[in-house]
């Protein structure tokens, strides 16, 4: 028994279709360990994970676990087994509580459900002993997606699992829910759990994974120790060809202010206020970086600026003329560009062509509109120009958009974005989502347009990006600018310390500079 | 004395609304609990003609109200399974499947009426007023609430039932995770078909009941399109009450009130408005309140879209 690994999952094919999206993937996965499965998106990680919890069947392939064959037609068999899954889309039920999600699928349909408070005892003994903090009552579309998170974890810990998948997990966490997640698995761990995790971001798997593989093109490539690789080598597995991890950069030569904000105040969703008094300068040719925890109020800096949702006071300045008030359509006339945060709500229309999606701004303006027709050649043209430019991997210009991965989507909307030629670039969350090529390409992007004189404006909760990218970082808490910083790791420890609202010791930052003009 | 008149005049109006009331209670809740499962059915008028025509002419043949109510049940089930079918198993797009179910509903019933019963105009028996004993003696609230007939009496229950069956029982519990989240409940193991067609079925015996109560238990005959629109003001009050079954019985009295109050103000003399125009009130009322009531944030997300496995 003891040279019989915990899980085996031998030969693996699964198709769709004519797409082959696991080739013959072989994992060995040891007892109580954390085993990273690393790729880029695409590459068959969800495929073969949805097999081994049952959610997908193979064409073929063997499964073993705990030496003894594994079949499985539906995820409720796979919790028999005590194989339970969080997916990257979480499977709870927004109108229902956490501890009636729990219960969904448990009892008969006929049983009154008299369990409920028992339940939720449970619940709440558990998330004391992982420090969850799950409420059982709560319901779900009242939590945050971190929340959420925790939910899902502890469904499948309530459910009594031996072996826990969890799919993307950090995706859509902030730097410190990832930390708090990161921590639970090792935790997991320690409690005798077995662990695998689904990611593309290296520096996670560097740092929480005991083991880890690397899938490419529906195959496991690479398979190691973490402690004897590192990320450079990982990188280069994912890939298949070396990636440059540091950008080379030269100083930038910042020239005229092309937009100028003063004292910006709005709005959340809900009407509190989200950014109060914001003010600061981004000129022709630097990169400003704003950096914080999520919910500080720079989704609703990106949509002021924009012009999406309305700034209740302040002046936003694009080459000199007031754009508060104008219609996004107006702002986008004028020599604004905009990345957003949330690519399928704000920027692409999922299931319309990639054709249409690249003209959506510009559909009625020549050369795409000729006497109020749309002018198909064109627009043929000026796509397939861009997906060449650009590198975008796509079936055709008449495909829907939503064929394509998140990587090449993204480099879309960025092409499309530059391709109008905008004197000041707005971007949100640039790499969310996307896997590492796409990553490098669309950063390496965002730097040429700078060393053409665009002022660019970049937003994000992910470090790594802004120190790779900004010649400036200004620090965002609460709404407000709190300091402004320069992209060097070595201060790392003072931007978090802003981040997280406490001035560094020596008090060495400069004043926001609404205050100042007090 | 004056007071006397408008307190009885009072009563009688809200124990009539009750009355009126009472089919579009049943065909709400049961579309209520159809829409929780995030089926929309719009073919509750259609239904609930079937199961008038169908108790009526069940209770001619056999003269017997329970057989009648049976019958309608079953008529109920029938349709519902088709609409089942086509709209969850073959995923048709449930709007027109409904459409569809409106205009057999009518045409059937129509032809069959006209077939076998417009020669003979006979009407037939009536579910009785049952009194309630002691509370029926009660000076103007006695005769006015407490000699109804069971169905009357009966919304109540049903609400209730429905309450308690989509709170607290596990049947429930999934039904509303079906509206919402159906991949979720897929993944824990249950059919989302099964689910959806059990709902279905329950809302369109309700509605059957509904429509049946309007030969046997309000008028004793059947008429062509005797439903005259009450199973879309079902749909309406549906949506006005927040997919609530509670919700769904108080709206529904609100809705027969203007029923009520267009039969009595029809008998006031001097009034100068022509009938036409009163009896138009309840549908004005239901255009009125879905203007009024825009926010739908409380609707299954799931409603009207047919469930695909990955």
């Amino acid at each position: 028994m003891a040279d019989q690994p915990f899980l085996r999952m031998e030969n693996i094919h699964k198709r769709f279709g004519n797409v082959v999206a696991s080739a013959g993937a072989t994992i060995d996965v040891r007892q109580g360990e954390i085993y990273a499965l690393l790729g880029e998106n695409g590459a068959g990680k969800s495929v073969l994970m949805n097999i081994l919890c049952g959610v997908l069947t193979p064409n073929s392939g063997e499964i073993v676990f705990r030496g003894a064959p594994l079949r499985l037609g539906s995820p409720s068999e796979a919790i028999r087994h005590r194989i339970g899954m969080v997916h990257q889309h979480f499977m709870l039920v927004p109108n229902l509580t956490v501890v009636e999600n729990y219960l969904l699928g448990k009892e008969s349909p006929f049983a009154v459900l008299t369990g409920l408070k028992e339940a939720a005892a449970r619940i709440r003994a558990l998330s004391d002993h992982y420090g969850l903090d799950v409420r059982p009552e709560a319901y779900i579309r009242d939590l945050s997606v971190g929340e959420r998170q925790r939910v899902e974890i502890l469904k499948v810990l309530f459910h009594g699992i031996d072996l826990l998948v969890l799919d993307e997990p950090t995706a859509v966490l902030t730097p410190q829910e990832t930390n708090r997640l990161l921590d639970l698995l090792r935790v997991l761990v320690a409690d005798g759990k077995t662990v695998i995790f689904i990611s593309h971001k290296l520096d996670e798997v560097m740092r929480v994974s005991d083991r880890v593989s690397v899938m490419r093109d529906g195959k496991v490539v690479f398979t190691t120790d973490t402690k004897s690789t590192n990320p450079r080598e990982l990188a280069r597995m994912m890939v298949g060809r070396d990636v440059l991890m540091d950008l080379p950069t030269k100083a930038a030569t910042p020239g005229r202010t092309v937009l100028a904000v003063e004292n910006l105040h709005c709005n959340n969703d809900i009407g509190l206020p989200a950014v109060r008094g914001v003010s600061f300068e981004v000129r022709a040719g630097e990169i400003v970086g704003v950096a914080g925890v999520s919910g500080n109020g720079q989704s609703e800096l990106a949509l002021a600026l924009a012009g999406l949702i309305p700034a209740t006071e302040g002046a936003i300045k694009l080459n000199g003329e007031n754009i508060r008030g104008l219609s996004p359509g107006e702002i986008g006339r004028r020599a604004m560009a905009h990345i957003p945060e949330d690519r399928h709500k704000l920027a692409i229309v999922l299931p319309l062509p990639l054709t249409e999606n690249v003209i959506l701004q510009r559909y009625n303006q020549a050369p795409f509109a000729k006497g109020g027709l749309l002018a198909p050649e064109a627009i043929a043209r000026h796509t397939r120009d861009l997906l060449q430019r650009f590198k975008v991997k796509a079936g055709g210009v008449d495909s829907p958009i939503q064929t394509l991965s998140g990587g090449n989507q993204q480099k879309l909307v960025v092409a499309r974005e530059l391709a109008r030629r905008p004197d000041f670039l707005l971007i949100s969350q640039l790499t969310r989502g996307i896997d590492i090529g796409a990553m490098e390409f669309v950063m390496q992007e965002i730097l040429k347009q700078r060393e053409l004189g665009k002022a660019i404006l970049l937003i994000s909760t992910e470090l790594e990006e802004l120190f790779a990218l900004s010649d400036r970082i200004l620090v965002i808490y609460e709404g407000r600018i709190v300091g402004e910083m320069p992209p060097d790791r070595n201060r790392l420890d003072e931007i978090g310390l802003l981040m997280a609202g406490n001035a560094p010791a020596g008090g060495a930052v400069r004043p926001p500079l609404d205050e100042a003009r007090l | 004395m004056q007071n006397v008149v408008h307190l009885s005049f009072a009563v009688t109006t809200v124990a009539a609304a009750w009355r009126l009331a009472t089919p579009i209670v049943f065909a709400a809740i049961g579309e209520t609990i159809s829409e929780r499962a995030g089926v929309i059915n719009i073919g509750v008028e259609g239904i609930m003609l079937l199961g008038a025509f169908t108790g009526f002419a069940t209770v001619f043949a056999t003269q017997d109200l329970w057989f009648g109510f049976a019958a309608a049940i079953g008529a109920g089930l029938l349709a519902g399974l088709l609409f089942a079918f086509f709209s969850i198993t073959i995923k048709a797009n449930q709007i027109v499947v409904g459409a569809a179910l409106n205009l057999l509903g009518l045409g059937l019933t129509s032809f069959l009426f006209r077939t076998y019963f417009v020669s003979t105009g006979q009407g037939v028996q009536i579910a009785p007023a049952l009194d309630i004993p002691i509370l029926s003696d009660i000076p103007y609230i006695g005769p006015a609430f407490f000699r109804q007939n069971a169905l009357v009496y009966s919304t109540v229950l049903v609400v209730v039932a429905a309450r308690f069956l989509l709170r607290r029982t596990a049947f429930g519990l999934t039904l509303r995770a079906v509206g919402e989240h159906p991949k979720a409940v897929d993944v824990a193991g249950l059919s989302v078909s099964l689910y959806r067609y059990c709902a279905v079925l329950i809302g369109s015996a309700l509605a059957a009941v509904g429509g049946a109560y309007l030969t046997l238990a309000h008028a004793n005959q059947f008429v062509e399109a005797m439903t005259s629109g009450r199973g879309f003001i079902a749909l309406a009050v549906v949506v006005f009450a927040r997919w609530s079954p509670v919700g769904a019985f108080f709206v529904s009295l609100l809705f027969g009130l203007f029923y009520a109050l267009q039969l009595v103000l029809q008998a006031e003399p001097n009034l100068g408005v022509p009938y036409q125009a009163l009896q138009a009130l309840p549908y004005v009322v239901t255009i009125i309140a879905l203007v009024v009531v825009r926010n739908r944030t409380d609707a299954p997300s799931m409603l009207g879209v047919p469930y695909r496995k990955a």
